[in-house]
């Protein structure tokens, strides 16, 4: 007879887990999403949040208030990565496709090692009051880690989305995404919109990261895995949708968590990956790409 | 009059929301010089991006020389004998210019030899006759814009086509540039290439083209001789008007 | 640079060296050594010809490269088949999942390929993961055979790799000079353009994808005679795809040169920052020139070099 009660209690652990993929991919929506920048050291950043949430642990700080604490570092971190990318690639126009790809691979290499020989390989925890118990909910328990995780992703995903479509700022990165041009004759500095939308995928990454080491235990080279996961969360997404993102992110939990329970952890990190040529093979364009 | 060279049926292409094709019909005949214009957006390089191949069109049929091409990707339709120059240039940045004549001559002329050498010289003779011939060996991301546009015709040539079409070749050309481009164009009709123009410089298409259509919004709004467009009021609101 | 009969010569002069050293020298550590360097040329000569040429940046080559050591593990646990069989057969393996994946991903433009080519990997790792007959995720135990020709298993590894080493250049430099390469330069410099210009884009590409995949397999078939163990997590790791891809950025992707120059001397420079510094160091080593050359010299080594030349 079918499991129901297990694939349930797989099915809610995955909406959870899909929320918080929603929310750690966020920033790349807009990075790459919007601003078309193969930023494949997201995740690495993200890792390197974990363990800047990590480092503030050991001084007494709330992972979630470190992680709320470091977005504005971030943010300027980002800024520079943006100016530096511009300055180098992008106004250069040819071949950029390839070098800035090979540039951001390089990087994500670089934060990785950089991590390694700073905290060896080891994985590294935070500790909380809400991490370690669970919920329970009848015959089933929730880790409420993943509650705390599910309720700041619905918060920062939102909080981004509005931001996105009811402040000045905010429309003016979106209409950046779509037209340039006219953004220019409008008396607006691309760049400089770029450059703002850059900092705060970054800065909202820093807490996806504080997410991330209290969703579990980190380690520096998580940021492979978490290639697939975002990128296939953006992409199915479509490029520039944010909302997309929940229900992309939702379809990956949710898939991922189905097999974890049917066939083991061996087969689940595939599931991102395997979702990601599905998607990039049928319908490259995504659930609501423009 | 004898059956199109090229026959566009219904064709309609969409953007996500955005509409820029809307079931536009041309026809043209072999031999012919055919004019299209249109306010900014109104869908001209959509309908050649459709024609060439760059772009799949949405529902109707393009039918070139009796045979239906929708289908078929870029590459062959160029193989079948429709060329196009870009709107923005596009030359083989890596490439002198000579090397850039020389990989439609390799691909689509003598696509069952493919020899360098035998091709440099025919390159060479088609540089000429567009007047790029002295910079032959240099690379082709250091021309200036009117040099680029010329290779953009030339490397259209250079496939041999039957029917080629040229968007906005002569944007940002000084007066003379132009009807040197025009001489040029006419000499390939003479030979019997059919020729589609895009361009926004008015003189050069009334001088040129036998026929006109003018697209607006992804819709034609009319179509007839030279004359009788530059009269037609639609056309007159649609360049002019809100 | 080095026309048809310098080039032969050149490369039977370089077997014949690596010949030569296999039989005279003594100290087995140099062979140890010099063997991933070799097989590095091998990876950035084959990423070079889809990423170089035609400017789609593969990021699987560790998944070609992991095929190829496990098709030829898996050969060799299940028949003791000969080195050469599985080199041969691994290629095969590896060229026909270069010829999957580019089906599957080449119509999609720049990063999406890239991306969707690091899901190859992956997805590869995890196939072998939960494969039981090449050990699953604890791996396999191999026993070396008696070595043909040469005195030491390790010599004749060597010199093995040194002549896949000559094949993927010859092969890479004919591609280059053929018609071919021209096609793929013109992909790389406007894809619009080339199609519009009769290049059959989607098929060069995808032919560029199988050698490419062809080449890395055979690089990766004697790995496991190598370390006389293979396991997926090392095998399917992310650091080979991008050691092919920045051997070739730092030697330069113009011409077959570039990727021996790059590999050469990113490999060796790795080999001594493993045993003088540590593991990590050399990671950090691939990564940093990287991104200096990517920002600082993005035409290579062969570009600094041409620079040069016309500044004299």
């Amino acid at each position: 007879m079918f499991a129901f009660d297990l694939l349930f209690e797989a099915v809610l652990f995955g909406v959870l887990l899909g929320c918080f993929y929603a929310a750690v991919s966020i920033g790349l929506s807009v990075s790459f999403g919007l601003l078309d920048v193969p930023h494949v050291a997201h995740p690495a950043i993200m890792v390197f949040g974990s363990y800047c949430t990590y480092l503030l642990g050991r001084y007494g700080w709330d992972p979630i208030l470190a992680g709320i604490a470091l977005m504005p570092a971030f943010f300027l971190l980002g800024m520079g990565i943006y100016r530096f990318y511009y300055e180098t690639f992008e106004k250069r126009g040819t071949d950029t496709g390839v070098r800035g790809l090979a540039f951001f691979f390089g990087l994500a290499l670089i934060i990785e090692v950089g991590l390694i020989l700073l905290f060896g390989v080891d994985q590294r925890m935070v500790e909380a009051d809400y991490i370690g118990k669970s919920l329970a909910i009848g015959e089933m328990r929730i880790p409420f880690r993943m509650l705390v995780a599910f309720g700041v992703a619905i918060v920062l995903t939102a909080g981004l989305t509005l931001y996105l479509s009811h402040t000045f700022t905010g429309r003016a990165i979106k209409a950046v995404a779509q037209d340039e041009p006219a953004l220019r004759l409008m008396g607006a500095n691309p760049m400089r919109i770029k450059q703002w939308a850059f900092g705060i995928a970054t800065g909202v990454t820093a807490l996806a990261g504080a997410m991330l080491i209290i969703v579990g235990p980190v380690e520096p080279s998580m940021d492979r895995v978490y290639i697939g996961r975002t990128f296939c969360v953006v992409v199915l997404a479509g490029l520039g949708s944010m909302t997309g993102t929940i229900a992309a992110g939702l379809i990956l939990g949710i898939s991922e968590s189905i097999v974890l329970m049917q066939f083991g952890a061996s087969w689940a990190p595939a599931v991102a990956f395997g979702l990601l040529l599905i998607v990039l093979g049928f319908r490259p364009q995504g659930l609501f790409g423009r | 009059m004898s059956e199109a060279l090229l026959r566009v049926q219904a064709v309609s292409k969409h953007f996500g929301g955005f509409t820029a094709l809307s079931a536009v019909s041309i026809e043209v005949g072999q031999g012919e010089r055919f004019g299209l214009i249109g306010p900014n957006g109104s869908g001209k390089t959509t309908l050649i991006n459709c024609i060439s191949g760059t772009l799949r069109n949405e529902g109707g049929e393009i039918v070139f020389a009796g045979e239906e091409i929708s289908g078929l990707p870029a590459y062959q339709r160029t193989r079948r004998g429709i060329a196009r120059s870009f709107q923005i240039p596009r030359p083989f940045s890596s490439m002198s210019v000579v090397e850039n004549l020389v990989v439609p001559l390799e691909f689509i002329v003598h696509r069952g030899s493919l020899h360098k050498a035998d091709t440099r010289e025919e390159a060479m003779a088609m540089l000429k006759t567009i007047g790029l011939a002295d910079k032959a060996d240099t690379r082709s991301n250091q021309l200036s814009q009117v040099e680029l546009r010329k290779l953009e015709l030339a490397r259209a040539m250079a496939a041999k086509p039957r029917l080629l079409i040229s968007d906005e070749a002569m944007a940002g050309l000084s007066s003379n540039e132009v009807s040197e481009v025009l001489e040029i164009l006419f000499k390939l009709n003479e030979t019997g290439i059919t020729i589609i123009m895009i361009e926004h410089i008015m003189q050069a298409v009334m001088r040129f083209s036998q026929r006109v259509v003018c697209l607006d919004a992804g819709r034609i709004i009319c179509e007839g001789t030279p004359e009788s467009i530059v009269k037609n009021g639609d056309v007159q609101k649609a360049y002019l008007g809100a | 640079m080095m026309r048809g009969a310098g080039f032969w010569v050149g490369a039977g002069v370089a077997i014949g060296l690596a010949a030569l050293a296999a039989g005279t020298f003594k100290d087995e550590y140099f062979f140890f050594a010099a063997y991933p360097i070799l097989m590095y040329v091998v990876l950035a000569t084959a990423w070079n010809i889809l990423g170089g040429y035609a400017g789609y940046v593969n990021f699987g080559t560790a998944a070609f490269f992991g095929l190829g050591a496990y098709t030829a593990a898996a050969l060799f646990h299940a028949t003791g088949a000969p080195l050469v069989l599985q080199i041969l057969t691994a290629a095969i393996m590896s060229g026909l999942l270069g010829f999957g994946t580019g089906l599957v991903t080449l119509r999609l433009r720049g990063i999406f390929f890239s991306i969707a080519t690091v899901a190859v990997i992956f997805i590869m790792e995890t196939l072998f993961i939960n494969w039981r007959f090449t050990g699953g995720a604890t791996g396999l135990q191999l026993l070396r055979p008696a070595p043909i020709a040469f005195e030491s298993y390790i010599k004749m590894l060597f010199v093995v790799m040194a002549a896949i080493a000559v094949v993927a250049v010859a092969i890479a430099r004919y591609i280059e000079n053929s018609w071919i390469g021209r096609g793929l330069r013109a992909i790389r410099d406007s894809e619009e353009a080339a199609e519009a210009s009769g290049v059959p884009t989607l098929r060069l590409k995808t032919y560029a994808c199988t050698v490419s995949g062809a080449l890395m397999g055979a690089a990766g078939a004697p790995m496991p005679m190598y370390l006389s163990f293979i396991e997926p997590a090392s095998t399917f790791n992310l650091n080979y795809s991008i050691g092919a891809l920045a051997g070739a950025i730092i030697g330069g992707t113009a011409h077959w040169l570039g990727p021996v120059l790059g590999a050469v001397l990113l490999s060796s420079l790795q080999q001594y920052a493993t045993v003088n510094i540590s593991n990590e160091m050399n990671v950090l080593v691939v990564g940093v020139l990287l991104v200096v050359f990517v920002v600082a010299a993005p035409d290579g080594i062969l570009g600094l070099l041409k620079k040069l030349k016309r500044t004299k």
